[in-house]
């Protein structure tokens, strides 16, 4: 009996992995159909530039409170945690440098398109979810409106040219953060700790960092309009997008961020 | 209000439809459709839900596409045309939607004033103005000008969504179930609206719904969609005087309703 089961299960279990694989592939043609769509609508005219304005200001707005408060705590918190190990070799005087180049290299980027990924990617997945399950983007396109062009590819380009604004004032917030720990604790003057945060930083830390918060903003956008532009099922669809969004769009943050890293190490 | 007898073209279908079929997976919603819509007529759509009522205007609007048939809207055959003169056709079709699908971010002013700045370029904020007043009048709304959607009742928001289309002066209104969820009342004035658009803007229409007595109110000509095709096609009394199994439940139910 066990034998016949066992025989049973094992067809069964094939075929639930070829699915999820069919469905997994594509998943991904989908998506890079779409990320198409998007390079094709969007640079040609009519341009939405009032619109992406709009929705360059929306992005800024909503995650600005939340970047200033966290960057700020991290510049504090890795201050603070780096300085015992720094004081074991007497070599407290390279907080500042160590700092920059923490933040500038990975932290910055990376805690802002975290944070955006939540705030921006789970509003654009569920506003555009709940827009295509209430038939808004229907009547946009009924109307004479391309809706891929007034609303996809606006929140794409927006976020991709608000992440890295927002990227490099949580970069200046967290040296903040740092400075008032280390001249609480070494009284070092802030001309002295800027010098000595800009010291080790190199023309390829700012590209770099400039290549990753762009990636990470293009990726937040395109990620959240996907999940919500093909939104399905009503309500549950919604919650379903906007959930989609901010694990999907974190889940490739982490990935291209190794994938980043591991190309500007060659050019260092 | 009486539905005024209205002047109808048989010579000139502004739609015409030719062996539609359209399914879903392995599910045949439309198995041959043949329909005309003439210049001027207010056309009733009747089915039970799920007998594919909703996907045949949107396919007549360009949001679904076929599987087969061939459908000529206003002179121009959907499958021959470009994406840039299908926009250019919407313009000339207005859509009224089952949930009115008004956009929820934007308020009343706003929600007309969009398909009119995205679709008339060179237009003055004064012609804009006039035109969002005149509507906004047109349906009995003024004072909603500055409302929001979510402020709005069930029947207001199918007249602001109506409103909204009429803006561009459409040729062919395309209605999807005008009448659900709205209470008797409400029912009886969107249907006056329905044939009050009808005179005033000079449309002809394709009205969707299971409702008879907007069908009755409202049509100059009912066809029965039954089993993916249309069963019986004529006036109110043609259609519903049978004995045809398939026909009368619908018309007891409703009545008895």
């Amino acid at each position: 009996m066990d034998t016949a089961e066992s025989t049973t299960t094992v067809p069964k279990k094939n075929s639930k992995l070829k699915q999820s694989l069919i469905n997994f592939f594509t998943d991904l043609y989908k998506i890079n159909q779409f990320i198409l769509r998007f390079f094709r609508e969007a640079f040609l005219p009519p341009f939405e530039l009032k619109e992406v304005v709009r929705q360059c200001f929306e992005v800024g707005v909503r995650s600005f409170t939340l970047i200033s408060v966290t960057g700020f705590i991290v510049g504090v918190i890795f201050t603070k945690q780096s300085r015992p190990s720094l004081s074991e070799f007497g070599a407290t005087s390279w907080l500042p440098s160590l700092v920059s180049i923490a933040i500038m290299r990975a932290l910055a980027p990376l805690v802002t398109a975290l944070i955006a990924s939540g705030k921006v990617g789970s509003s654009i997945g569920a506003e555009l979810g709940s827009m295509r399950v209430t038939e808004q983007i229907d009547a946009m396109e009924v109307s004479g409106t391309k809706p891929f062009k007034f609303l996809v590819c606006t929140r794409v380009l927006a976020t991709t040219i608000t992440i890295p604004i927002l990227s490099t004032y949580t970069a200046l917030i967290a040296i903040v953060g740092g400075y008032l720990n280390v001249s609480q604790n070494e009284g070092t003057s802030w001309s002295t700790f800027i010098q000595q945060v800009f010291e080790p930083l190199t023309f390829i830390d700012f590209v770099a960092s400039l290549i990753k918060s762009i990636v990470f903003g293009f990726t937040i956008g395109i990620v959240g309009c996907y999940q919500g532009y093909n939104s399905t099922k009503g309500t549950e669809g919604v919650g379903k997008a906007a959930n989609g969004a901010v694990v999907t769009a974190m889940f490739l943050v982490f990935i291209e961020e190794v994938i980043i890293v591991q190309i500007t190490s060659w050019f260092r | 209000m009486k539905k005024v007898k209205t002047q109808v073209d048989h010579s000139n279908p502004v739609i015409s439809i030719r062996g539609l079929k359209k399914s879903f997976e392995d599910y045949a919603v439309l198995r041959g459709i043949d329909l005309d819509l003439y210049q001027g007529e207010n056309l009733v759509v009747l089915g039970r839900s799920g007998t594919g009522k909703s996907v045949l205007i949107k396919i007549i609007s360009g949001l679904l596409k076929p599987d087969e048939g061939e459908i000529t809207v206003l002179g121009h055959n959907l499958a021959e045309i470009t994406e840039a003169q299908l926009q250019e056709l919407r313009i000339r079709i207005g859509f009224s939607f089952q949930n009115s699908a008004l956009y929820d971010s934007m308020t009343v002013r706003k929600n007309l004033e969009f398909p009119l700045v995205r679709n008339r370029k060179n237009i003055t904020r004064k012609e804009i103005n006039t035109s969002v007043e005149t509507v906004l009048e047109a349906v009995g709304l003024s004072q909603t000008i500055n409302q929001m959607p979510s402020e709005l009742s069930g029947g207001q928001r199918k007249r602001i969504g109506i409103a909204r289309t009429l803006i561009l002066n459409p040729e062919i209104m395309l209605y999807d179930e005008p009448t659900a969820g709205l209470d008797p009342i409400t029912c009886i004035e969107i249907n006056d609206l329905i044939n009050e658009v009808q005179q005033r803007y000079n449309t002809s229409s394709i009205i969707i719904t299971h409702d008879l007595t907007c069908a009755k109110q409202t049509g100059d000509r009912i066809a029965m969609l039954l089993d993916g095709q249309f069963q019986r096609t004529g006036t109110f009394e043609e259609v519903f005087n049978t004995n045809d199994e398939r026909v009368k439940p619908f018309f007891d139910y409703n009545f008895i309703q």
